[in-house]
């Protein structure tokens, strides 16, 4: 009895031993992105390829609008990386010292989406004074400041009543652009302006009009480390791993387009 | 010994209690107090605000009417009937109290969308309601109507049959009765779920961004200009909430005053 007491506790002390010997070996470490939710897609998949590259590492992602995102780090978010949907805001938080220079990792393209069967018959840009319910993102939020220029140099090309058309047509103004791609997938709107990547991850649901080359703008999306960032190594390794032939490939699967890597300046420093 | 306990259970009862206050009054005084009051008036002036206040004043008050007329005989069905069936019917109406708003906003869009149940044939007699204020209204009904109901069958349960039969008997018909005897003496209870209604449409706020959506001064509520303001400028959204807020006492202080006006002999409410 006395025996099997001792060997009980000899393997637990055995099992501590091994266990905290395993720690050192790889302390556990985790990676925070926060991420914009249009990246939901490909970061998800980026997180599986890059945890098994790194034993140890658990990547642990925050999906967001960008503009809530800017708002978490100004209030001191404990987080290593900001991917963001809109170089502007993370342009303010560099300026306001909270993160390191931003890269450009990836490249969205606005598109015109219908709901499949498109009733409305639309077939293009010039048809959107047609579409009697579109959905749009509020300015403040980067589709509907990208919708906004698209319109512009759309008004420039068919006249000013195509606008007022347009604009009498709005019937929501949505925060986010998961909302608006929701209504059209649901039949309730006829047209509106969302990303590539979203109109991919609604496929069979949503029917894409492509925008005219020179109405469309071009979405950067840019990534910057965290000044607190508690791993900046590992937020380092990760840009690395966007900018890879890897992380390249999922982010075009996922509808991203790729910037030109020798027009986008060098590479992250690796860590040290 | 007793005294002691008695004492210390008082103590207990004073400091959980003011635990509870202290939580929301720093969260609502927070709100009114971050801001420079300069910036918070300025963020008033937002034609945005304005249109907000109207478009919520205006649904809420057309939901609670909606939720009373249909709400009451409801209320009073439920309340004066004694078998299972009336209790199934009690606890299925508290369900929408369960479903996330947005999944209720849903669920009114699959109905009552174009391509809904009901909302295709509605689009054939050329009625669409989705993107309208009229959705707004359904919104808040489906939200707002649960309160109402539950305390509608509560004050109703509570009237003493007695003095209905006293009535009846003194030659008051149905309705004489109804409105002389049993309105009043669900007054308090009715007033209450009237003022819960109130408060839970006032501030509805995902069930409306999916089924009515948000464009200003049509379906923008105050919770959707809050949350649009969000994006842009926190003092804005501040200032919504505190006008809001504003909104919600004023109803909340009326219906306990007319409350005490319908129970003048009964005291307090």
């Amino acid at each position: 009895m006395r025996g099997t007491w001792l060997a009980a506790v000899f393997f637990c002390a055995a099992a501590a031993v091994a266990g905290s010997a395993s720690f050192a070996a790889y302390p556990p470490r985790t990676l925070t992105v926060l991420a914009a939710a249009s990246l939901k897609e490909a970061f998800t998949r980026i997180a599986t390829a890059f945890e098994t590259a790194h034993p140890g590492v658990k990547v642990n992602l925050v999906f967001a609008g960008t503009q809530e995102l800017r708002i978490q780090i100004e209030h001191g978010a404990r987080a290593d990386l900001i991917a963001a949907a809109d170089g502007k805001h993370t342009a303010a938080l560099e300026a306001a010292g909270l993160v390191e220079r931003p890269w450009i990792f990836a490249l969205n393209t606005p598109v015109l989406i219908v709901p499949v069967g498109n009733k409305a018959g639309l077939r293009g840009l010039e048809d959107l004074p047609r579409a009697e319910r579109l959905v749009v993102g509020v300015p403040e939020v980067p589709i509907g400041s990208y919708t906004l220029q698209i319109l512009d140099r759309a008004t420039t090309a068919y006249g000013a009543k195509y606008r007022q058309q347009v604009d009498k047509n709005v019937v929501s103004r949505e925060l986010n652009v998961r909302q608006i791609v929701a209504k059209v997938a649901l039949g309730e709107a006829d047209a509106a302006f969302a990303y590539a990547t979203d109109a991919r991850a609604f496929a069979g649901k949503v029917t894409v009009l492509p925008i005219p080359d020179r109405l469309n703008v071009v979405a950067s999306y840019p990534a910057a480390i965290l000044r607190q960032a508690p791993q900046p190594a590992l937020a380092r390794a990760w840009i690395e791993w966007l900018l890879s032939d890897a992380g390249r490939g999922v982010l075009i699967e996922s509808g991203f387009r790729v910037p030109d890597l020798s027009a986008a300046g060098p590479a992250p420093r690796s860590p040290p | 010994m007793n005294r002691v306990r008695h004492a210390a259970g008082t103590a207990l009862l004073g400091v959980s209690g003011a635990l509870l206050v202290a939580f929301f009054a720093v969260t609502l005084l927070a709100l009114a107090t971050s801001a420079p009051p300069g910036a918070l008036l300025r963020a008033m002036a937002d034609p945005a605000v304005g249109a907000a206040l109207r478009v919520s004043v205006l649904t809420s008050s057309a939901s609670l009417t909606v939720v009373v007329l249909l709400g009451t005989p409801l209320g009073w069905w439920l309340g004066r009937r004694r078998d299972r069936s009336a209790r199934w019917i009690e606890v299925a109406l508290q369900l929408p109290e369960a479903v996330p708003p947005a999944v209720a906003g849903l669920g009114l869009l699959l109905a009552f969308g174009r391509q809904g149940l009901v909302g295709r044939w509605l689009g054939e007699v050329g009625v669409s309601l989705a993107f309208t204020p009229a959705a707004v209204i359904f919104a808040q009904v489906f939200v707002a109507a649960p309160f109402f109901v539950q305390a509608a069958v509560l004050a109703f349960r509570g009237i003493d049959e007695g003095l209905m039969g006293v009535a009846r008997s003194l030659g008051a018909g149905p309705t004489k009765t109804f409105v002389r005897i049993v309105l009043p003496l669900g007054a308090p209870g009715l007033l209450t779920g009237l003022g819960l209604a109130w408060a839970r449409a006032l501030g509805e706020f995902g069930a409306t961004l999916m089924f009515a959506g948000n464009l200003e001064g049509r379906t923008q509520t105050l919770p959707l200009a809050v949350y649009t303001a969000l994006e842009s400028d926190v003092h804005t959204a501040q200032a919504l909430g505190l006008v809001l807020l504003l909104v919600a006492s004023v109803i909340l202080v009326g219906l306990r005053m007319l409350a005490r006006l319908a129970l003048p002999s009964a005291g307090t409410p």
